[in-house]
């Protein structure tokens, strides 16, 4: 296998985008992307995008062909294929990308994240993100997306002694990263207060326990290390990209409040790049709820199990902390546009690592993404690196 | 929810019917038609479960889809059932009354509907056993 760089990224700010459409976001973000790694289109040799659900967000399915056709590329006639795993879709894509060109298939390879959510009203996109999780026997029941995290909130609270201030604390962080991001969707630092006091949304999770609903894309470029520095003089190696199924429903799970699909995924990940927890410095974890965040910083190995509100209420995980725990302010702040979040996350590290991060700007030569599908079904972890 | 799609599985949520691999005696619910440990040499068939059991974890959904928007806040929880499969199910309490370990037992009760004048949709929910 050929050892892998990333070439070029780009990101849309994130938000709620009335004024763009499906098919602009896509092109906003492949535009930066493509500017950065400074190539043209008819350079690229495959394209793969993550969307979990355009057919219901915006009524269109065959986003592939549809997001080449607009990037200008349809008389290029290259191959696109959308990849989808609910909020893991991004991951994916960015996987699929990465294995394009390191078994010589491809060489030059966009992995993109695109979703427009906010076209259709509260009530569809609820139900819509419900289908991440068994829609049989977890939907059909009554079950929400944030109920079934409220369901492992409730779970590792009464296990671990988690506390409440401590799980608001991980939105707090998240926000006050966010703040110094220029794509977030809210650049405002919140108070512990507010996070406290916000409505209930599904018990113990509060409205600002959620990650927001956004629209987004985001767009990277990879291509065979070897020739990465034709295209730019910092190329980002992609030390390792793992991907790891578990049950769909969360009542199947051996754990309530582990995420096996996390352990296995991350295990693959540090074996795939020979490194240890240890050699990480930064790392963007899926923050979908603020508990998330709390089980990802334990199953991806950075500490025990009981562990992480404790290093979090500590400032382990603060932009100045030990392990700085989503510099970009997460998906609580920087908003979670569901299939574009996975590249996105490569977007921060790759922005982190090449040192342009400006006011929220971590020191580090590796970083790492963690995205995640439904409750935990899917997962990728990548490892990223300075050359 | 599509009328076809939910009827299809009627006996299993009107009784809490599911299955077991004769091979290795697992039982499942909600129902597998192909058994995980022994795969292509198990053999399944139905099983009734008694409808008794405990809670896991639970919620209070406060924000819900369109289908289940009425009955907010309900409670929402993982019931082990005392053969061992755990479900997702309603809880017919209120809010406060819920908490982990508490013992559950199955009942029928309508389970949502397609908007005011669609079709009622039953199933099994649970209430507090004492
Ligand atoms: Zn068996």
């Amino acid at each position: 296998m050929r050892k892998v760089a990333v070439i070029g990224v780009g990101c849309t700010p994130f938000g709620e985008k009335w004024e763009t459409s499906f098919r602009n976001l896509f092109v906003d973000a492949g535009a930066r992307a493509l500017e950065d790694a400074g190539i043209s289109g008819e350079q690229i040799d495959e394209l793969f995008v993550g969307n979990m659900s355009a057919g219901r967000f915006v009524e269109q399915e065959h986003i592939g062909a549809l997001i080449a056709d607009y990037a200008g590329l349809a008389t290029t006639h290259i191959p696109s294929t959308r990849v989808e795993a609910a909020c893991a879709s991004g991951g994916l894509a960015f996987r699929q990308a990465v294995t394009a060109v390191a078994s010589g298939n491809a060489d030059i390879v966009v992995a993109a994240g695109v979703e427009k959510m906010t076209d259709v009203g509260t009530g569809v996109t609820v139900d819509t993100l419900a289908g991440a999780a068994d829609r049989e026997w977890e939907g059909f029941a009554g079950a929400t997306f944030p109920g079934l995290y409220a369901m492992i909130a409730r779970d590792y609270m009464h296990r671990f002694g988690l506390t409440r201030e401590q799980l608001a604390m991980v939105a707090v962080k998240n926000h006050k990263n966010g703040a110094k991001n220029p794509i977030a969707q809210f650049q405002k630092e919140i108070s512990l207060e507010t996070v406290l006091t916000s409505s209930l949304v599904a018990d113990p999770l509060r409205l600002f326990d959620c990650s927001p609903i956004t629209d987004g894309a985001a767009a990277v470029i990879v291509a065979p290390l070897e020739r990465a520095r034709e295209f730019t003089d910092t190329p980002i190696a992609v030390l390792a990209s793992a991907q790891a199924s578990d049950t769909i429903a969360l009542h199947d799970r051996r754990d309530i409040s582990t995420l096996d699909a996390t352990v296995a995924a991350a295990a693959r990940a540090f074996s795939i790049a020979g490194l240890d927890r240890r050699d990480i410095d930064m790392v963007e974890v899926h923050d979908c709820f603020t508990i998330a965040e709390i089980c990802a910083i334990e199953d991806l190995g950075f500490c025990k199990k009981g562990e992480a509100g404790r290093l979090t209420e500590e400032g382990y995980t603060a932009i100045d902390g030990t392990l700085p725990v989503n510099p970009s302010g997460g998906l609580k702040a920087c908003g979670h546009p569901v299939g574009a979040t996975g590249v996105k996350q490569v977007y921060e590290i790759v922005t982190q690592l090449r040192g342009e991060a400006k006011g929220r700007q971590v020191d580090g030569e590796i970083g790492m993404t963690h995205n995640v599908g439904g409750t935990g079904a899917t997962v990728v972890c990548n490892i990223l690196g300075v050359v | 929810m599509s009328v076809a799609r939910f009827w299809r599985k009627q006996p299993q949520r009107y009784n809490l019917t599911g299955t077991c691999c004769e091979t290795c005696g697992a039982v499942f619910f909600p129902p597998r038609s192909f058994c995980p440990e022994c795969r292509r040499d198990g053999r399944i068939v139905d099983h009734d479960f008694a409808g008794t059991g405990t809670v896991v974890t639970f919620t209070v959904i406060r924000t819900a889809s369109e289908a289940f928007e009425h009955l907010t806040p309900y409670v929402l929880a993982i019931v082990e059932l005392d053969e061992g499969p755990r479900l997702t199910s309603q809880i017919v309490c209120s809010p406060d009354e819920a908490y982990i370990g508490m013992p559950v037992k199955k009942v029928f009760r309508k389970l949502g509907s397609d908007g005011e004048a669609g079709p009622l949709y039953y199933g099994t929910k649970f209430v507090p056993a004492r």
